[in-house]
């Protein structure tokens, strides 16, 4: 068996209980994620997903189990694992360009200063920031700041892009502004990313598979559903793919009626699902359109 | 309509106005109905009771020690600005070493909860000491009246200072602190570029608090050392029956205290940040 990017085997989390009992939130929870691939995981609150990423950022200890990037063990939280928190937490007294000179030079201590802004400026510049460079978080909008904290992760080019429900605290027309904006940069960086979401259309437009958790406590990972949508995708013309509304369908019904019920397979990992094979597509099938797409980073990268 | 601010300042002079001409009325020596008799010819004219000065000679005598505040001619007769020189000298050295030491053991605290609960007792205990019990004993180790002066405000800078930097260290938002180890900086590095800012104007609150009190606390302790400063300088009036000069400094007192306070929010408003 060839190593995945990442592997995460057997990962459990266990609090007590207040009663002198214990709690287990969630357990054996494995996957891997492949290098290039943007994972979402969705599932009802308390099944422990924020708890999983915090794991993979480092920033939290599990129970059990172990995660492996790139064969070595996670330990501790690293600048090759990039985070953007929900609540943003960029540092307030700081400007959004200096928000990410920090990060950058964290990154790259040995960069020139002028090396340094450059850079910060084009990340900015990416999610359309360029005019507030040198406003402080507290004069930007939710949607704003949130920008520039994909503009933080995204600057420290890490292996793994880890993003905890970033969307959940914007309202919807900007969310949706925000959501085409990082499918964008994904198109032109192609990092690997995980992401928490409670929101089914953002999960299938932004995703190549979705993780399905079960319901806690004992939560696991259930299924792993594939999203057969080409890339480039758009919000506006995604609707119109059938590939969409059979996956939609699939995620709903999953959260609706069969989250408290579904498991895995016997082995631990999650079923994989394919709700939109044979449907079909618009435009040329998925495998070859994502295999063309890799080569053409890969041609963008060498 | 005015605004509000010329306004304020309107009723603010008239209140000082009023306030200054009661004093004035109230304060007015008794007609002298008869002749002076030989005695009080020889006591220069001096009523036989001593009363409160008016305003008037008050600001007459405000005007000729401002108009020279830093002569010195001896021991018991400085000018103002020197004797309120001497002071703001005692209180900022003792409020500087009472920085050096508060902050750091404030970070130390606030950082690590083991060091909190070890320390916690023994500043419980100290902090409510007034800080003028200490004098005996600095008289007596230290055996110089200025160091223990300067000992007094140090003790009595330390404590404010030391629980806010150990409260806003300890109350640093957990995200920022994780945006440091996601970036993996040093502890070092930690401290100075995420905790620091972040709990700066909790810590310049309580070096505004101390500022506050060390200026309260010179006064009491320059009054017992003697010597030179304010403190002194009021008592001393007071031994001399200059009643006139004692509110005169006890404005001045008032003044540079104000002065200080102004400067530390100054620096307050500086490392201030909107979340």
């Amino acid at each position: 068996m060839t190593k995945s990017f990442l592997e995460v085997d057997g990962l459990s989390k266990v609090y007590p209980d207040g009663l002198g009992g214990e709690l287990t939130v969630f357990e054996d929870i494995r996957f891997a994620l492949e290098k290039g691939e943007f994972v979402c995981i969705v599932g009802h609150s308390g099944c422990g997903k924020s708890t999983i990423l915090n794991v993979l950022a480092g920033l939290d200890e599990a129970s059990a189990g172990n995660v492996v990037m790139n064969g070595k063990e996670v330990k501790g939280p690293g600048l090759e694992r990039g985070v953007v928190f929900q609540n943003y937490s960029l540092l307030p007294w700081k400007t959004a360009l200096n928000n990410i000179v920090f990060a950058v030079q964290a990154r790259w201590p040995k960069w020139s200063k002028e090396k340094v802004k450059e850079h910060s400026e084009r990340y900015l510049k990416m999610v359309g920031l360029d005019h507030a460079l040198n406003r402080k978080p507290s004069q930007l909008s939710g949607g704003m700041r949130q920008r520039v904290s994909i503009a933080r992760a995204f600057a420290t080019q890490p292996e793994l892009l880890l993003l905890d429900e970033p969307f959940g605290a914007l309202d919807a027309l900007t969310r949706g502004v925000i959501q085409d904006e990082l499918v964008k940069i994904w198109e032109e960086t192609r990092q690997t990313v995980f992401m928490i979401t409670h929101d089914v259309d953002e999960a299938i437009l932004l995703s190549d598979r979705i993780f399905l958790m079960s319901n806690g406590p004992n939560a696991r990972i259930a299924e792993s559903v594939k999203v057969d949508i080409p890339h480039p995708r758009a919000r506006a013309t995604i609707f119109q793919n059938p590939a969409y509304h059979k996956t939609r369908d699939y995620l709903v019904d999953f959260l609706v009626n069969r989250s408290g019920s579904a498991l895995p397979e016997k082995d631990g990992s999650p079923k994989v699902a394919e709700p939109a094979k044979g449907v079909a597509q618009p435009e040329p099938a998925t495998a070859q359109s994502e295999t063309e797409s890799e080569t053409a980073a890969r041609a963008v990268n060498a | 309509m005015a605004s509000l601010n010329v306004r304020a300042a309107l009723l603010s002079v008239s209140f000082l106005v009023l306030a200054l001409g009661l004093w004035e009325m109230a304060t007015q020596p008794p007609e002298a109905d008869a002749a002076m008799t030989e005695y009080e010819r020889l006591m220069g004219g001096a009523d036989q009771e001593s009363r409160v000065p008016p305003p008037s000679e008050v600001i007459k005598l405000a005007w000729a020690e401002l108009s020279n505040p830093f002569y010195d001619a001896g021991a018991n007769d400085k000018g103002i600005g020197i004797q309120l020189a001497y002071s703001v000298y005692r209180v900022l050295t003792g409020y500087l070493a009472a920085m050096a030491v508060a902050l750091p053991i404030g970070f130390l605290i606030g950082m690590s909860p083991l060091m909190y609960k070890a320390l916690n007792p023994y500043i419980q205990v100290l902090r409510p000491i007034s800080p003028l019990a200490w004098m005996p004993l600095a008289l007596f180790i230290i055996q110089d009246s200025d160091a223990s002066a300067i000992f007094v405000i140090f003790i009595c800078s330390i404590w404010p200072m030391l629980l806010n930097t150990a409260f806003g260290v300890a109350n640093v938002r957990e995200d920022w602190v994780n945006v440091a180890r996601t970036h993996e900086l040093s502890p070092v590095k930690t401290a100075l570029t995420v905790i620091l800012p972040a709990a700066a104007p909790t810590i310049l609150t309580g070096m505004r608090i101390s500022i506050g009190i060390a200026w309260l606390v010179i006064v009491a302790a320059e009054m017992l050392v003697g010597g030179t400063g304010i403190g002194y300088y009021v008592w001393n009036e007071w031994n001399n029956l200059d009643l006139a000069s004692v509110i005169f400094s006890i404005l001045m007192i008032g003044v540079v205290g104000m002065l200080l306070d102004l400067a530390l929010g100054k620096a307050q408003k500086l490392v201030e940040y909107k979340e």
